[in-house]
């Protein structure tokens, strides 16, 4: 649990700030830190509560599901990678930890094999989104400080993971493939449609590699 | 006055956002087919640089700040790490360094 707790400290800091952010919006927009608590532990997305924001001036149910389906399906790909993983774990846990497997979540727990430090990481992420999200609905518009830029955390988390991975293995393919088809697919369609496309170029790519990568880095 | 229609769109983007995490371990997690196997294997890698890129989506080249504030974080998050391979360290200054150039630089 000390490590977990070491390992979120990032996490920490990006999910309270975006959480009080949200929390803010939530409340600027008319709801309540309840509204910010239901959300947080219904949906428990960062970026999907936020464009759910934007559906609430009467977006029809339709469109809804169909945002919902673009913007969350990443997380396909994270289920993917821990199914074996995840496999020895039973009951409620397990639930609880597919449930709760976000964007930061995820970074963290698929660099590890130990089933209690991945429950960790979960929970203690989930209590620090909550939280966040709780506290900006409450505080309204006072702002301590200046945090403009504060939510650069989680984008340098994950530039740190990448580097780390990097310097980790000697099979670069991987990650070149993840960077080439994500901007490919940024160029051409654009920052709020490219993430679905280059899931299917990035899986594209690996499975014509497979054969190369089996024999030469046995993957 | 309860708002049914955002009650409903937290429901429905809810329940499709923790169906999306679930549908690998229901359709793979009784008889793992190897594809989905290899995928485990090499997935994260792939799926971290599309993160990395997917965080910084909103940046524009040609607009704003030129992207100049987010190139010269993540380069010190880059320097940084190979040097010393310390996590927080990497994430507080590169950081820090963001919040400067957007506060104080780039505004």
């Amino acid at each position: 649990m000390r490590r977990a707790f070491k390992d979120t400290i990032p996490v920490m800091t990006g999910y309270i700030v975006l959480g009080i952010g949200y929390g803010i919006l939530m409340s600027a927009k008319g709801y309540s830190a309840l509204w910010a608590l239901a959300a947080g532990i219904i949906i428990y997305s960062g970026t999907m509560q936020f464009v759910a924001i934007d559906l609430f001036s009467g977006a029809p149910l339709g469109t809804v599901a169909l945002t919902s389906l673009m913007v969350s399906a990443r997380h396909l790909f994270y289920g993917v990678s821990m199914v074996e993983r995840y496999k020895k774990i039973r009951g409620l846990k397990k639930l609880y930890m597919i449930y709760a497997l976000t964007d930061e979540t995820y970074s963290l727990v698929c660099e590890s094999d130990d089933e209690d430090y991945c429950f960790w990481v979960s929970l203690l992420d989930h209590l620090y989104w909550i939280i966040g999200g709780v506290l900006g609905g409450l505080l309204g518009q006072i702002i301590p400080f200046d945090s403009r830029g504060i939510d650069f955390a989680l984008t340098a988390l994950f530039v740190t993971i990448c580097v780390e991975q990097w310097l980790n293995t000697e099979n670069h393919t991987p990650a070149l493939i993840g960077i080439c088809s994500s901007v490919l697919c940024l160029l051409v369609f654009g920052a709020n449609n490219f993430l679905i496309p280059s899931m299917i170029l990035i899986t594209v790519f690996l499975f014509i590699l497979r054969k190369k990568m089996e024999q030469n880095y046995n993957v | 006055m309860f708002d049914v229609h955002a009650g409903y769109i937290i429901l429905i983007s809810g329940a499709i956002t923790v169906g999306l995490r679930f549908l690998p371990f229901i359709a793979f997690g009784h008889k793992t087919p190897k594809f989905i196997l290899y995928l485990g294997r090499v997935l994260p890698y792939a799926v971290m640089t599309m993160l990395a890129v997917y965080c910084l989506r909103e940046v524009s080249f040609f607009k704003g700040s030129h992207g100049i504030p987010e190139a010269a974080a993540c380069i010190v998050v880059v320097i940084l790490h190979v040097w010393r391979r310390n996590t927080i360290l990497s994430i507080i200054s590169g950081t820090l360094l963001y919040m400067f150039l957007v506060q104080a630089v780039f505004y």
